[in-house]
């Protein structure tokens, strides 16, 4: 094998290591995490309701309700994403591994990486059963739904969370107390851009100017389309996913890089559980 | 492969002609905010951790740094491990340089330090697969090579699948030191490895210690405050007193120079200060970590 044909498989291993990290945790966190499962439903409920509230006509009531419903699974989605990869320095420096994590030959892209695809995977199927259990408890009609380009919309916005979500992971490494909460910050602030629980076209000009560099207001405008009106792969909403991906990406390791270089300049690469 | 075999992809690395460790001039200085400054104030006090330090450490060899709570111990093998980027002077493990090719070196070293540090919930099978394959080790080489290298230790193979946190802390040592073993490092840094362990496991440590350097390829610097520690296990024993380091050399010479019986006594000719005197500032720089 040449010697960057081992460099990528090495590099693919420890990626994979990251991932069955998250798996072993998941399995030992389960009960913990059923238990977060209620609570994410029963706070989309408080907001599915509200299309119950507004006096509409049945058909009304329920298109609102299918938009509501797609705005918080979207925002259930982006809050693990987030999570995890605010939690890749925040959560080891709380179990006391960081120091051998990040003294570990695995490539920070990689590193950061497999975080991200395991939070994709993990959130993907949290999404899934939050919207199914919601449509159920509500009886929210979705016949036309094209679940397919729904799914496939999230992913592909997934690389652009993911280079975002980069970004916030270096919060914890600058400050080991309040970094972690930043992160939701930065979720809550591109949320309230993208319109999570209403169009776009009610914010004020320069917020509709800032949601244009929003993933979340594709990703949520897309799925919209395609859970109450069935609309397939809309380009106009995967090109400019494509672009933040690559864009958002390498911004995201090279903010990393910067945060990773003032830790270790200040001593900050240390355990503190 | 042998759990404690040095894997042939690092052998690119490791330069045969070049001591293990060089360290010319090496300073590192801590910035804590000043006991008085106001709430927005970004005043700070500099709070030198490595003063000019400058050794070598030959392939093979085993050297015992000695040294209090605070004397920069744990900064140069976090320095060494390319955790900390240095405020002056190098540092080379195998001819790398510790800044420059810090990735090649991740390769080289690995470390016991003196919290075992695992995934609490997790199990000491589940901690070594994961953070193999950090190293590119495939489920399919640690599906052997756990097993293999935990029995070495003395771990028990029915507590293998047991969450860390029900196992007592000499037995998360022995992890540890799997840990660090079973990526096959030519470099291992061993800080503070026995601190807190009863008298018992202390000693199987040690001898597990001697078994590596007696099996394996593997060059030793072991922190410690523990100067019988340091006397038993290493070729050479240096002094680290607030950042300096005062002498290092083998402890006869040691004696002979400062015309003593122990270690201790050379450590009270070197500073003028009793071992046992010397407080704890490890919580200062804990605090300006987190301040």
């Amino acid at each position: 094998m040449s010697a960057i044909g081992a460099t990528m498989r090495s590099e693919l291993i420890g990626l994979g290591g990251i991932v069955e990290r998250n798996v072993y945790l998941t399995k030992r966190y389960f009960l913990w995490d059923v238990a977060f499962m209620f609570w994410t439903i029963a706070n989309t409920l408080t907001i599915v309701f509200i299309a119950r509230s507004v006096h509409l006509t049945r058909a009304a009531e329920n298109t609102l309700a299918a938009r509501l419903l797609v705005g918080a699974v979207i925002w259930a989605f982006l809050g693990i994403i987030f999570e995890f990869m605010t939690e890749t320095v925040a959560w080891e420096r709380w179990e006391g591994t960081i120091e051998y994590t990040f003294m570990a030959p695995i490539s920070r892209v990689m590193h950061l990486g497999g975080q991200g695809a395991f939070a994709v995977l993990y959130g993907l199927i949290r999404a899934t059963i939050l919207f199914f259990a919601v449509v159920l408890f509500l009886g929210i009609h979705t016949p036309h739904a094209n679940y397919g380009a729904a799914f496939a919309l999230l992913a592909i916005a997934s690389l652009s969370f993911i280079g975002i979500g980069m970004m916030t992971s270096v919060l914890p490494l600058i400050s080991p107390e309040k970094g972690a909460q930043l992160g939701f910050v930065a979720q809550g602030l591109m949320l309230v851009v993208s319109g999570v629980y209403y169009p776009v076209s009610v914010m004020p000009h320069w917020m509709q100017l800032i949601a244009k560099i929003s993933p979340a207001t594709y990703a949520i405008r897309g799925d919209r389309a395609s859970i109450v009106s069935g609309t397939g792969l809309v380009w106009a909403d995967v090109w400019p996913l494509l672009i933040i991906a690559v864009a958002a990406t390498p911004l995201g390791l090279a903010i990393f890089h910067r945060g990773e270089v003032h830790a270790k300049k200040h001593g900050k690469l240390k355990r503190s559980g | 492969m042998s759990a404690l075999a040095a894997p042939k992809s690092l052998s690119t690395s490791v330069h045969r002609d070049v001591p293990a460790v060089e360290v010319e001039h090496l300073t590192k200085v801590f910035r804590r905010r000043a006991k008085h400054a106001g709430l927005f104030s970004r005043r700070r006090r500099r709070m030198p951790a490595l003063k000019d330090v400058s050794f070598t450490i030959a392939r093979g060899e085993c050297v015992a740094i000695l040294g209090q709570n605070g004397s920069g111990k744990s900064t140069l093998v976090r320095l060494l491990s390319t955790l900390l980027i240095d405020d002056g002077g190098s540092a080379r493990v195998f001819g790398n340089d510790v800044v420059r090719d810090a990735r090649t070196i991740r390769r080289l070293v690995n470390r016991v330090s003196v919290e075992a540090s695992f995934f609490k919930k997790m199990s000491a099978d589940e901690n070594l697969s994961y953070a193999a394959r950090f190293y590119g080790m495939p489920p399919s080489v640690t599906r052997t090579a756990v097993p293999e290298i935990l029995a070495k230790v003395g771990f028990p193979p029915d507590r293998r699948g047991e969450s860390m946190q029900n196992l007592s802390r000499g037995m998360q040592q022995k992890v540890a030191l799997a840990r660090a073993l079973l990526t096959s490092p030519v470099l291992l840094l061993l800080d503070e490895p026995t601190t807190g362990l009863d008298p018992r496991s202390k000693l199987e440590v040690q001898d597990f210690v001697r078994e590596v350097r007696q099996t394996h390829d593997a060059t030793i610097l072991l922190c410690t405050h523990d100067m019988a520690e340091a006397e038993a296990l290493a070729d050479r024993v240096g002094l680290l007193d607030r950042g300096e380091l005062l002498f290092l050399e083998p402890v006869a010479d040691v004696k002979r120079r400062y015309g003593v019986e122990t270690l201790e006594e050379a450590f009270f000719a070197a500073t003028g200060r009793a071992f046992e005197e010397e407080h704890d500032d490890e919580d200062d720089e804990y605090r300006e970590v987190f301040g």
